[in-house]
């Protein structure tokens, strides 16, 4: 099957901070990867690279056939195949939750604003803030507003989704709603990337678990091999850890 | 005593009534000199701000040493170089008139506070918000406009208000220069109607009023934005 998203040789440098060094992996249609490892991996890094957030020192980003990497690829335009959901949710707080929505898909896909507020109101009904449509995002808890920067993103119609530590900023209390959204996502099939401290919701969610240590993939497999049989040193001192 | 002595004459208030209109007259000289200042100086503040923002390092080069250089001379030289020396190499009939060389030279002056104003402003907006838009495929364009600047406004705003009541008093300097501004009145009742002391306490006392005025309403301007957060 061809990759969605083939990554190849990837490297990022902080000046002389060597954060990835050397990355190869594909993204497949459909699937749901997660990336666990401990803080300073580079897990977030390699996250941010996807979608040239983070701009690599050096390899290659192969999108729906485009290099990334390449200065003639119309960047914008791939960005709104990639929706992209923060640890600190990023929420637009000038603008009404619906305003949240429709902002990008009405400036950057000329989208009308019946249209683009019959869909943004049938996203937010899925996720329970049909009745906060009108408020400010300041009025929402941080659960609300990661699930409205989830619906956000949707808005856009992508082809894959990536999660940056989606549930780290939030009170335990908060985690599960936002963690239920994610999953519905996933079982609606939608190609998902996430970087997540949740060992369970790795578990449980995923078709593939990245583990990521000191910059490069030391493994990558199945949740119950990754999880119940981890073969690399690292992995095995890491779960030993977080389990 | 010594004190008593040197404060004679007609008292502050006499000399005022009797001098309204004139102190009225400069106190519009001022404002407009400082709303003209300020009012360009946000126009081309703005693009400086822009500039300075360039990844063409010359570009950027060049309107960094503007605004270090305007920032870092006083306002006075600024003037006197403005007034002085450019009508002498140039023989464009704009800058024959001093009011147009000094007032240019305000405004250039201006222009370089504002833009820090606008840079801070836009500095001020959390790196998540343009982070978020770009990961929406919002264009550059689109981003600045719909998600930076209406955030930015909110630090801008107040910081604007401040530099027009800071070139309030800067455009005390022009009175060297014979412009009708509040500081001239005093120069003029010194010079027809030797009034030595009272023209100086009245024209502080009008710079006082009006800018800590501006100042109380600007607070209330701040706090008003603040509530949206």
């Amino acid at each position: 099957m061809e990759a969605l998203i083939k990554v190849i040789d990837l490297n990022k440098d902080f000046g002389d901070l060597h954060v990835l060094k050397g990355i190869n992996e594909e993204i497949h249609k459909g699937e749901v990867v997660t990336i666990i490892g401990p803080s300073g991996s580079g897990k977030s890094t390699f996250l941010r690279c996807l979608n040239m957030l983070e701009k690599p020192t050096s390899g290659s980003i192969i999108f729906e056939g485009d290099d990334l990497m390449d200065k003639k690829v119309n960047l914008d335009k791939h960005r709104q195949k990639m929706g992209m959901v923060f640890q600190h949710f990023n929420v637009f707080p000038h603008l009404t939750v619906l305003e949240n929505i429709t902002i990008t898909p009405r400036l950057e896909k000329k989208i009308s604003k019946e249209v683009a507020d019959k869909k943004a109101m049938e996203l937010l009904a899925k996720v329970g803030l049909a009745d906060r449509a009108d408020e400010y995002p300041r009025k929402l808890s941080g659960g609300q507003k990661q699930r409205l920067a989830i619906v956000r993103a949707m808005a856009m119609e992508p082809d894959v989704m990536l999660f940056d530590e989606p549930t780290s900023a939030l009170d335990p209390e908060m985690v599960k709603d936002v963690l239920e959204v994610i999953r519905s996502l996933a079982d609606d099939g939608m190609t998902c990337v996430i970087v997540t401290h949740e060992m369970g919701f790795a578990k449980q969610i995923s078709d593939r678990v990245i583990f990521m240590d000191d910059g490069i993939i030391c493994e990558s497999g199945a949740p119950e091999a990754i999880f119940n049989n981890p073969q690399h040193p690292r992995l095995k001192e890491f779960l030993s850890k977080v389990l | 005593m010594g004190l008593g002595l040197a404060l004679t004459g007609p008292s502050m208030w006499s000399v005022f009534i009797e001098n309204f209109g004139l102190f009225f007259d400069c106190l519009i000289g001022t404002l407009k000199l400082a709303g003209i200042s300020v009012g360009f100086g946000t126009v081309v503040g703005a693009i400086v701000c822009l500039a300075r923002m360039s990844k063409n390092k010359v570009i950027y080069g060049l309107f960094t040493a503007y605004v270090e250089i305007l920032r870092g001379t006083p306002i006075l030289a600024q003037l006197y170089i403005f007034a002085f020396v450019i009508p002498m190499v140039t023989d464009i009939p704009f800058f024959a008139n001093e009011y147009n060389c000094v007032v240019l030279a305000l405004i250039i002056n201006s222009s370089a506070y504002v833009s820090e104003v606008f840079r801070s402003g836009i500095q001020s907006v959390d790196k998540g918000q343009t982070e978020a838009a770009k990961s929406l495929g919002m264009s550059d364009f689109n981003m600045m406009t719909r998600i930076v600047l209406p955030q930015a406004v909110k630090t801008i705003l107040p910081s604007l208000a401040n530099e027009f009541i800071m070139m309030i008093k800067e455009t005390s300097l022009a009175s060297t220069f014979f412009i009708t501004e509040l500081m001239y009145a005093r120069t003029y009742l010194m010079s027809t109607k030797f009034l030595t002391w009272q023209p100086i306490f009245i024209v502080a006392i009008i710079y006082f009023v009006i800018t800590f005025t501006l100042s109380k309403l600007v607070n209330v301007l701040e706090k008003r934005l603040a509530v949206s957060d």
